[in-house]
Order: structure tokens, then C-alpha cells, then sequence
């Protein structure tokens, strides 16, 4: 019979966690993610982002959430009611039930999680397909055809890409040798998985990536949502707030995903271990390529300040680190920090893919996955399997 | 209490304040929102024109489809789970046992594949 004070007290911490995850993916992922959504699309294609409300637009997002808490509620006659208001939520908790196992950082010895499930990887892979039921209920629920045809079709290419998904992080497993985040990550410290077992770690990492950008309907896998074609798809007769709740999943699942590959490949929180010499090599070239953008010919004035921000950034960051590493400090910087830059650097890379690629139509889409995805990850499995056993 | 069960106590609470806090904008929106029932909003989204037809339409068998191709191999993928984990501590029999059973899924897979379930068109 378990003990009703410390009940009690595990049921408020996981209320407070709840609340401060939340809030942190609210405003971080879903504000912020789509302010620099915004900004970094812009500098993409020779224009700036979002400048007038408030320093650097930083205020943008906040004004359009205020406006959206304005409008009204329309539910259009003759839809599913109850299922109609309820898809929006659906999608929202899954992104949010995501992050109890993302581990954020190490301090003291504790691991900074909500909680370390011993089966942390596949509870993520199941709480991902829990968005596919969102999407096909507010699909169908709308009582229109485009939003209907819309989920199907989001439906159908987010469980062909659950299977490569689980591919990838099945190599991680392997490697591993367990199915929870924070061992996962501790058994990187002898180097990243990236580059474990040379070019099939950079196989399953890109496909892993691959599917994680389709699972959140990102381009080149945003056919389900695409503004030209489908009039936004599955969510085109929601307004106001519940919108911004489906703009909520979307981007806390972008985020969750990116945490998880770097968690996954990149080593989560633990710093990287690179000699002193190498940071001051990196350092100086991040030097050089500003040097190169500030007195080239190029005409990327509006890009200059972000580019000299990041170019000091990336000198004054691998100087702390040479210096540290130099004088024998063995984590220089807290592990919080490596966490969020890696999980930013995927997130922006993901950004970056949006205008890079064109948007596949979804039968190459489908194809992707069925034909090249599963057998490349089946293959790279039995691979990793072979040169892990027999091979020895 | 058992590790696990304080595990999964902590995703329930999730869920729940997850549902509370994504309530509460919408309850915002109820209080600040004005409520101006007119039939024409409540008409379909159709780009402008009038609804034709109805949005319960049938559609298309490909979609169960590959459903049913992503139940049986998200079944393989179940079965994976724990051998992947074990794996490095069993050693060249385990990988030989798992080399079968998915050439055998392969074999569904290329069946699959030859029998046109995975075309969209």
C-alpha cells in the first residue's frame, strides 16, 4: 500500500514539472520557434523577417497569439462537434507527453529529465503516432472534403515514415544496448553514435532525420499542409485558438524531434571531446568566414549582423573551450548549454531544409519510404548486426 | 512506491495538465471572443464557392491499404525492439535468428511491392 504523503508530494512535482514543460514549449517551441521560423526563412530568401513589433520583431508572435485569443470559435454545421474540438488537444498533449523522457543536462550528478522510463525511446516513438489520430479526427470531423482528403493523406505518410523512424532509433538501440534516453546518452561518451561504426552511424542518422522531418509534416514532406495545394489541408476549417493549438503540436513535435536525434546521435547533453588545438582551429575559421561575408562582395547587408552575431558567438564559445580544455577543466561548459545548442542546431538545420528542398508530391513521398527508407534500414540493421557479431 | 508505477503516474499527470493547460487559451477565447452565429460562417470551406456535394464522400481503398502494410510491419518493428536491445549481450546466434525472420518480412515486403499495394496511383 503505497504511502499517501509521498503520493501526494510526487503527484505535485509532477504537476509543477508538467506546468514549467509546458510553458517551455509553449513559448520557446511554439512563440519563438516560429518567430525564427520566420527570421531565418526571411534572411533564406534575401528579405528580413519579422522587425516592427518590438526589438528585432521579437514581440511578434506574442501580438499574433493575442490576436488569436480574439477570434472567434467558428465550428462549421454539420461537423462532428465533440470530435472536432477534441482533435485540436489530442495533437497538443502528444507533443507535449513527448518530453517527459527528453533528458535536458547533468548537474550534480542528477540527470535533468521528468522522468528516466526504462523504455524512454519507444514510449517517444508511440507518443509520435498519437498526433496521427488528431490529425485524421479533425480530417474528418470538419465535414469538407479537402480537409478530409488532407488528413488521409497526412495519415497515410505519417505511418509510412513511423517505420524508418523506428529503424533509426532500433540502430541506436542496438548499439546501446538499452531502450532508455539516459543510458542512451552515457553510453556515448566514448564518442557520438554519428560516428560509430563509420558510415552506417551517418546512414542511420539521416535516416532517422528523414523520417522525424516527415513525422512533423516539415518540407520536403509537407504535401498534407501545403498552403497551394490543400488550402491548409487538415486544419482548414479550424480558427482562432484551436489553430494556434494544432501550430502548438507541430512545432513542440519539431522540437521533441530534433531533442531526440540529438539525443540519439549527437550525445544529448555531454560536451564534445575535442583536443584544444581543434576548438581554436574552430574558432578561427568561424573568425574567417565573417571576415570573408563582412568584406566580400556579397550583398547580404541584412544578413550581416546575424552572420557577425553567430561569427563572435562560435569565436568567444571555442576560446572558453580551448582555454578550459587546455587547463585540464573536464566539462567546461554546463551541459544544459550543449543540450539546447544541439537541439537548435537541428531545429535550425530542419528550417533550413524547408527552403532548400521542394515540397514531393505524395506518391514520391510514399515511395521515399516504402522503397528506399525501410530496406536501407533493414539492410543497415542486419549490417551493424553482422560487423557487431560475426564479424569479431 | 515502485520506480515504474511512479514512472507512469508522472505521464498521467502530463496528460491531464496537458489537457488543463491547453483548455485554458480556449477558455480565454470563450471569455474575449465575440459569438456571432450567422449560417453563412458555418458553411463549408470550399475556395469560395458553394459546397458541392457531400464531404462524407467515399474514398479511395489505397489508404487502407497501406495501413494494412504499416500494421504488419510496425508489428516486425515491435518484435525488433527487444532483440535490439539484447543483442550485444547474446552474440552470432541471436544476429543469425534475426537475419530469418526479416528475410522472411522481406519476402512480404517485395510481395507487397510486386502486387502494386504500395502504389499511390
Amino acid at each position: 500500500m503505497p504511502e499517501p504523503v509521498s503520493f501526494f508530494r510526487e503527484i505535485l512535482k509532477a504537476i509543477g514539472l508538467a506546468v514549467v514543460v509546458f510553458t517551455f514549449l509553449a513559448v520557446v517551441g511554439a512563440m519563438y520557434g516560429v518567430y525564427f521560423e520566420r527570421k531565418i526563412s526571411g534572411w533564406i530568401q534575401a528579405r528580413i523577417g519579422p522587425k516592427h513589433v518590438g526589438p528585432y520583431g521579437l514581440l511578434q508572435t506574442i501580438a499574433d497569439t493575442v490576436k488569436l485569443l480574439q477570434k472567434e470559435h467558428i465550428t462549421p454545421r454539420r461537423a462532428d462537434a465533440l470530435i472536432f474540438n477534441t482533435a485540436p488537444l489530442i495533437v497538443a498533449v502528444a507533443a507535449l507527453l513527448d518530453w517527459v523522457v527528453i533528458p535536458f543536462g547533468k548537474e550534480f550528478g542528477r540527470v535533468l529529465i521528468v522522468r528516466d522510463i526504462n523504455i524512454g525511446v519507444l514510449y517517444f516513438a508511440a507518443m509520435a503516432s498519437i498526433t496521427v489520430i488528431g490529425i485524421l479526427a479533425a480530417g474528418w470531423a470538419s465535414n469538407n472534403k479537402y480537409a478530409l482528403l488532407g488528413g488521409l493523406r497526412a495519415a497515410s505518410q505519417m505511418i509510412s515514415y513511423e517505420i524508418p523512424l523506428a529503424l533509426g532509433i532500433l540502430w541506436v538501440v542496438m548499439i546501446a544496448g538499452t531502450l532508455s534516453t539516459v543510458g542512451i546518452v552515457e553510453a556515448q561518451r566514448g564518442g557520438w553514435f554519428l560516428f560509430k561504426v563509420p558510415p552506417l552511424g551517418l546512414l542511420a542518422a539521416v535516416l532517422f532525420l528523414a523520417a522525424a522531418t516527415a513525422e512533423v509534416n516539415r518540407v520536403p514532406f509537407d504535401l498534407p499542409e501545403a498552403e497551394s495545394e490543400l488550402v491548409a489541408g487538415y486544419f482548414a476549417e479550424y480558427t482562432g485558438m484551436r489553430f494556434a493549438l494544432f501550430q502548438l503540436g507541430e512545432y513542440g513535435e519539431m522540437f521533441g524531434m530534433a531533442a531526440l536525434a540529438s539525443v540519439l546521435f549527437l550525445g544529448g547533453w555531454l560536451e564534445p571531446n575535442l583536443p584544444a588545438w581543434l576548438w581554436v582551429a574552430l574558432g578561427l575559421s568561424a573568425l574567417g568566414v565573417a571576415a570573408f561575408v563582412r568584406f566580400s562582395a556579397l550583398r547580404t547587408v541584412y544578413l550581416l549582423r546575424p552572420i557577425m552575431a553567430l561569427a563572435v558567438l562560435g569565436a568567444v564559445l571555442s576560446a572558453v573551450m580551448a582555454l578550459g580544455i587546455s587547463t585540464g577543466r573536464a566539462p567546461v561548459l554546463p551541459s544544459l548549454i550543449w543540450f539546447f545548442a544541439k537541439m537548435f542546431a537541428l531545429v535550425f538545420f530542419l528550417m533550413w531544409m524547408r527552403w532548400t528542398y521542394p515540397r514531393l508530391r505524395l506518391d514520391q513521398l510514399l515511395n521515399l519510404s516504402w522503397k528506399v527508407l525501410l530496406p536501407v534500414g533493414l539492410v543497415n540493421l542486419l549490417l551493424t548486426g553482422f560487423l557487431l557479431t560475426v564479424a569479431r | 512506491m515502485p520506480k515504474v508505477v511512479v514512472d507512469w503516474l508522472y505521464v498521467g499527470v502530463f496528460a491531464v495538465v496537458g489537457v488543463v493547460l491547453t483548455v485554458l487559451p480556449l477558455a480565454v477565447v470563450w471569455l474575449l471572443a465575440p459569438r456571432l452565429s450567422l449560417p453563412q460562417k458555418k458553411l463549408t470551406y470550399e475556395s469560395g464557392v458553394i459546397p458541392f456535394g457531400q464531404a462524407w464522400a467515399q474514398f479511395n481503398v489505397r489508404y487502407y491499404l497501406f495501413a494494412l502494410v504499416f500494421v504488419v510491419f510496425d508489428v516486425e518493428v515491435i518484435y525488433l525492439y527487444p532483440w535490439a536491445t539484447v543483442f550485444r549481450t547474446l552474440g552470432a546466434f541471436a544476429f543469425y535468428e534475426m537475419l530469418i525472420f526479416l528475410l522472411i518480412l522481406f519476402v512480404g515486403l517485395v510481395y507487397a511491392w510486386r502486387k502494386g499495394a504500395l502504389e499511390w496511383v
